[in-house]
């Protein structure tokens, strides 16, 4: 029977000879995530059901990055319960402000994520690393607290959806880009329920980072997992984060990479939908309030007047979007009066950006670079917006009030075109420069 | 189980920002979360709920965030039972797990009529035709809904044997529980 590479994993981690999309089914998975937001919750129900050990402690992770480093009182309890955990169970993976970063770009640079993985996040964005082809999705803090216990988590088979990429990208033109093309296109419940599968020539031509943007906000089309069929250059990137197998010798890892080189769709399986966009004339796209389908060329916002920048985030912080930025913004200053704020998304992120002088360009601009958190992206600190304020960000949510104020304003974009804002004040695409 | 109660009906993409803000993150206390539930897009909505209401809402409910948070504020409001056209995943599966009863009912579930009604019209559509302020009843057990204000009744999908398994343990911890056990 044909699979997708989503019903080969689930199926690789369930006791069962056969899964067709729509069933229930109870899967092992091989690493479990909370953060200082969710875990608490987990941990208080993992308490309470009586249970005293976690199934292992080497799989699970818990990353304190929400509101860490502590942003009051309440957020440092929050922090101190994890961290308690976490000594008290021997969690191998807790990363202590000073090692953390932004959980979804921290798991796969640590070698935590590996091809045909089954991964669980008490965090929405957990699909970031359908990138790496696994099969990762987001829960909630009773399921963590479950697997916490048995290792164990209830799924519904998801239907797949396949989105094909063809043509050339302009310049500027990025994984983000083409997300938000792809969410506009089909509604923020487009893939409701869905797996969604990027696949084709501009795919296989994107880095990895442009991979995770992508995947990352598969959730905000109601997506399961953003997947992607691991290659070439997901083993390269493997290979350079010492993933775990790779420090075992040379061995096993060419045995291993075989075995994720099966980790494909059957040609003849059965798709719920198949999308075929041509993007060869896709232009840098930025999603309008209040919701992230809301999309529209950016050359057509240039009214759009601007009070702060974020660049940063699970979606577009990591360093190749740094690298965009200051590339943009070196010899310039931002626009007086706006605040730019550049969040690296990882502790080695914030180095290689201060050892490639991107920090000193960021700064020297006028703006601000902090340690990494996930910060203003949830409205938790680091640049609360106020009312009638306005916004642009390389994130991925422009809810509401997501970033403070209920009537303040956020725009999503990449990173160019953040930059690019920043330096004339209002929504630039960056070829007006 | 019978849940009988005023209806306060929102649109669609309802996300889980709207339900609870981030900035209220910092505790479990569902009272606590309950005291803000909706605030950014209804400011008095928490004070305008009675103890065992229910929300009707359009398609997408619960979308965005993970945050088990928000399930939990809308049972500490006093919230007993959301029915929407459709519901967002991982709101969906919260909503299993801990317990917080929900119906789907959609554009293409079958509708059910009273007697009097089904002469005149078949009514499609249950979601849109549930008013603000209406009363309804909503038998779980059975999957129906009665419109006791429009004199109409609806009827949703029963849930998988799967789901509810977890839902007769009284959520997933309790229904682990048994499976561990057994």
């Amino acid at each position: 029977m044909p699979y997708t590479i989503t019903e080969k994993i689930l199926l690789a981690h369930t006791n069962k000879k056969d899964i067709k999309p729509g069933d229930f089914i109870e899967a092992r998975i091989d690493l479990a995530l909370g953060n200082d937001i969710t875990a608490p919750l987990a941990i208080e129900e993992f308490r309470k059901s009586g249970a005293k050990k976690v199934f292992n402690n080497k799989e699970i992770v818990l990353v304190p990055d929400h509101f860490a480093p502590a942003k009051d009182l309440k957020s440092a309890n929050q922090c101190k319960i994890l961290a308690d955990f976490a000594k008290e169970q021997r969690i191998k993976n807790y990363f202590e402000v000073g090692c953390m970063g932004i959980e979804h770009a921290l798991l796969p640079e640590k070698g935590l994520v590996s091809p045909g993985d089954l991964v669980i996040g008490a965090d929405s964005h957990t699909c970031t690393y359908g990138a790496l082809g696994s099969f990762a999705t987001g829960v909630g803090s009773t399921d963590l607290a479950r697997a916490f216990i048995d290792g164990k988590c209830w799924f519904k088979v998801p239907d797949a959806i396949k989105f094909i990429y063809k043509g050339t990208l302009n310049k500027w033109v990025g994984g983000k880009d083409l997300i938000l093309y792809t969410i506009g296109s089909i509604g923020v419940d487009g893939a409701l329920g869905k797996v969604m599968e990027f696949s084709g020539p501009v795919i296989e031509g994107l880095n990895m980072d442009d991979r995770f943007t992508m995947s990352n906000m598969a959730i905000e089309a109601g997506g399961v997992t953003g997947i992607i069929e691991p290659d070439e250059k997901t083993y390269e990137y493997l290979h350079a984060t010492r993933h775990r197998l790779h420090a075992t010798g040379k061995k096993a890892w060419s045995l291993q990479r075989e075995a994720w080189g099966r980790l494909k769709s059957d040609t003849d399986v059965t798709y719920e939908r198949v999308y075929e966009y041509d993007v060869s004339k896709l232009e840098p796209l930025v999603a309008c309030p209040h919701l992230p389908s809301n999309v529209k060329p950016a050359e057509k916002l240039g009214s759009i007047v601007l009070d702060q920048v974020v660049i940063g985030s699970c979606t577009n912080g990591r360093i190749s979007d740094l690298r965009i930025a200051a590339k943009i913004l070196k010899g310039r200053m931002i626009k007086p009066g706006l605040r730019l704020i550049v969040i690296p998304a990882t502790q080695k992120i914030y180095l290689e950006a201060v050892k490639e002088g991107l920090a000193e360009i960021f700064v020297k601009a006028g703006g601000v670079f902090s340690t990494p958190t996930c910060g203003p992206c949830l409205g938790g600190h680091m640049g609360i917006l106020t009312e009638g304020e306005r916004c642009l960000a390389t994130t991925n949510r422009n809810f509401i009030g997501r970033m403070g104020h209920p009537k303040s304003e956020v725009y999503l974009a990449s990173p160019a075109v953040a930059v690019a804002s920043a330096i004339t004040g209002r929504i630039t695409h960056p070829d007006l420069l | 189980m019978i849940i009988k109660g005023r209806v306060h009906k929102f649109g669609n993409d309802i996300n889980t920002d709207d339900i609870i803000a981030a900035k209220y993150l910092v505790t479990a206390d569902e009272q606590e979360l309950g005291r803000h539930c909706m605030e950014n897009i209804a400011p008095d909505f928490s004070s305008k709920v009675n103890k065992g209401e229910i929300i009707v809402a359009g398609k997408n409910f619960g979308c965005g965030s993970s945050r088990e948070h928000a399930p939990r504020a809308l049972k500490g409001c006093g919230i007993a039972a959301v029915v929407a056209k459709s519901f967002a995943g991982i709101f969906f599966r919260n909503a299993i797990n801990i317990g917080l009863p929900f119906l789907q009912l959609d554009d293409v579930d079958p509708v059910r009529n009273t007697k009097a009604l089904r002469e005149e019209n078949r009514i499609s559509n249950g979601v849109d035709k549930i008013k603000d302020g209406d009363s309804l009843e909503i038998d779980l057990a059975h999957g129906i809904i009665k419109n006791l204000s429009a004199n109409q009744v609806y009827n949703t999908a029963a849930f998988p044997e799967f789901l509810q398994e977890i839902i007769t343990a009284g959520g997933l911890m309790n229904y682990i529980k048994k499976v561990n056990r057994g």
